[in-house]
């Protein structure tokens, strides 16, 4: 009798992980980003919702190189964010509210993404303290204003080097970090990078699509 | 003979593994990173313009030689770092490149020309 039961659960574990898996995988809405074909972002400064000021300045200057490995053109961020200053806007919220029809006159991009930052920096506990950062975005076509794609993601320091994903996007995370780490003595710098790799990639579960710049554009 | 086909197979798996450990090490990526974004973050954070100049130049030369591209935004940082040192010849030279490199910046940096032409800040 135990031993019956043994086997049924020794079958029954392995269906739970395979329903598991399924559900994280619900395939994402394409429609919209395949009939949109967006060729170049204009990226704008994210929203941080976060008590460390410099949240917004770390993840606008890591934004790009996820977005163009994954074959896009991006909008040179500081430019961009020079050429609101200049019309009197420096509040992220206030140029999110921008209209589209001015930003694609301006940029002339084809899409653009609003990121928000929900979580930056450290939080300690007696022992020890974890650096967390948690951004997502939306991709809007600045034809038409339809939603082509929208992601969140986030990334800590506490997690294994073998435990990042997995695949290409595991490989780029490990290079994006390795790069940034000799560069910056900010802790929560090299995570915000992690955690644009993981979320603007492309190619990924519910991810970006590869753009026109990348091998593998419309492979998807 | 048999020793012989096991040093073949012995000798084949070698080979796998180091392509393999090849990809695995060395990720290509389209374009060389290690210079632009750490300089757009120093101009975020309101560094000087003529240190991340230098970076830039000198990154530049390094990607040249290695034969690889600058990425998207390179060029157009660096010409918005030259206008805030005064040097409009070179910022027009660097709009250009982004353009030439990259067509899809084509109406952004024909935006900001225009803005020099006019004598407008950037």
């Amino acid at each position: 009798m135990m031993s019956r039961m043994v086997k049924i659960a020794a079958c029954l574990v392995p269906a739970i992980f395979m329903f598991g898996c399924a559900t994280k995988s619900v395939p994402y809405d394409y429609t919209a980003f395949k009939a949109a074909k967006p060729r170049s972002i204009v990226v704008l400064p994210p929203l941080n919702n976060s008590p460390d000021v410099n949240a917004g300045n770390s993840v606008y200057a890591q934004v790009t190189y996820p977005l163009a490995e994954a074959g896009y053109y991006v909008l040179p961020v500081a430019l961009v964010s020079e050429t609101f200053k200049q019309n009197g806007l420096t509040n992220a919220a206030d140029i999110h509210g921008v209209d589209i029809k001015k930003l694609r006159e301006i940029f002339g991009a084809d899409a653009a993404l609003y990121m928000t930052i929900s979580k930056y920096g450290s939080t300690y506990t007696v022992v020890d303290s974890t650096v967390v950062v948690s951004v997502d975005a939306k991709l809007v076509d600045l034809k038409t204003g339809a939603l082509l794609w929208q992601g969140s993601a986030s990334a800590s320091n506490k997690e294994g080097n073998n435990n990042s994903g997995g695949g290409l996007i595991g490989i780029l995370v490990t290079a994006a970090v390795s790069q940034i780490i000799n560069s910056t003595t900010d802790a929560s710098h090299p995570i915000a990078s992690l955690a644009n790799v993981r979320l603007l990639s492309g190619g990924g579960d519910n991810g970006l699509l590869y753009g026109p710049r990348s091998s593998r554009y419309l492979t998807q | 003979m048999k020793p012989m086909i096991s040093k073949t197979a012995a000798l084949l798996a070698l080979v796998g593994c180091a392509a393999l450990t090849g990809c695995a090490s060395q990720p290509k990526t389209m374009y060389q990173w290690d210079g632009y974004q750490p300089q757009v973050y120093e101009y975020l954070k309101g560094a000087s313009p003529e240190q991340q100049i230098a970076a830039m130049e000198k990154n530049l030369q390094d990607i040249s030689a290695k034969g690889n591209q600058a990425p998207p935004g390179f060029h157009a940082q660096l010409g918005m770092l030259y206008s805030i040192s005064g040097k409009p010849d070179q910022v027009i030279a660097q709009f250009k490149d982004e353009k030439k490199l990259f067509p899809e910046s084509g109406p952004y940096m024909d935006f900001l020309l225009g803005k020099m032409e006019k004598g407008e800040k950037l």
